[in-house]
């Protein structure tokens, strides 16, 4: 995988659609995430995330329930959240049994579409390394820089 | 609570091919624009627009030596960008553990409510 890339996951003792709703209810979202969301979960809806006096604004990309919800984000503040310049948040969710879901998360950027297909293939061989070893990678370099 | 990595700098290192120009700056100590146009496979304009969001975050500053531009990185800046974003991993745990109770609890109550049901009815 070539970009920044955060992934989690947890196993919740509910159902799918139990757990759907926790996710994409915007009063339920308020709980977990954002003080304030202002967000219609609907695909290509345009929202607003605050955290305290900050906050920013999601666009949503797929809402697939009970298995898929995903949103961008973190786009420089005066441009449309689109493939390259934000960041993409995904849910998903698989039932493990009727009473177990195993809930994964992901932040990621995306490849850069306005790429030739060349350049593309070119870069993802140049720089395989994810998320994870980047930060490990930058963390050694400033620990031997400071010394 | 929550953490919030500032806009310029995820943005900065959100990018790949910006990390790209990041990383080697960081591994050739002073380049100029020029050298780093060679080493990617983009433009030149590309590079000098990478180079001018990092440096707007931060991330790199430029030193004038005789007639070229060089940028190095700042050191700094780069402990805090890395220590943010492990941060955000934590984050993201955080918010699972909150769905999850969340989600639980949702559950353990639409079953007692289902429970009360049944017995009403019998």
């Amino acid at each position: 995988m070539t970009g920044l890339n955060i992934e989690r996951e947890i196993l919740i003792e509910a159902p799918a659609d139990v757990v759907w709703r926790i996710i994409t209810e915007p009063e339920q979202m308020s709980l977990w995430f954002a003080d304030r969301v202002d967000l219609v979960v609907e695909p290509g809806a345009h929202g607003y995330l605050s955290f305290g006096d900050q906050g920013g604004p999601v666009v949503i990309e797929t809402v697939d329930p009970p298995t898929l919800f995903s949103f961008r984000w973190n786009h420089p503040r005066d441009e449309v959240p689109a493939a390259g310049n934000s960041m993409l948040v995904e849910f998903r969710l698989t039932p493990e049994g009727d009473q177990r879901t195993r809930l994964q998360v992901a932040e990621r950027d995306v490849e850069h579409r306005d790429w030739a297909e060349e350049e593309k293939v070119r870069y993802a061989d140049e720089h395989r390394e994810g998320w994870g070893e980047f930060l490990d990678r930058l963390a050694g370099v400033v620990s031997a820089m400071s010394r | 609570m929550t953490v919030q990595v500032d806009d310029r700098l995820w943005s900065a290192i959100g990018d790949p091919s910006r990390r790209r120009v990041l990383d080697l700056v960081i591994g050739n100590e002073r380049v100029s624009a020029s050298w780093l146009a060679d080493q990617v496979p983009f433009s030149r304009q590309a590079v000098s627009k990478h180079l001018g969001v990092l440096e707007g975050a931060g991330l790199v500053s430029r030193q004038r030596q005789g007639r070229e531009v060089l940028y190095q990185v700042e050191i700094d800046r780069l402990d805090q960008a890395t220590r943010e974003m492990t941060e955000l991993a934590v984050q993201w745990d955080r918010r699972l553990v909150a769905i999850k109770r969340l989600a639980e609890a949702a559950h353990a109550r639409a079953i007692e409510e289902d429970n009360q049901r049944r017995n009403r009815d019998d």
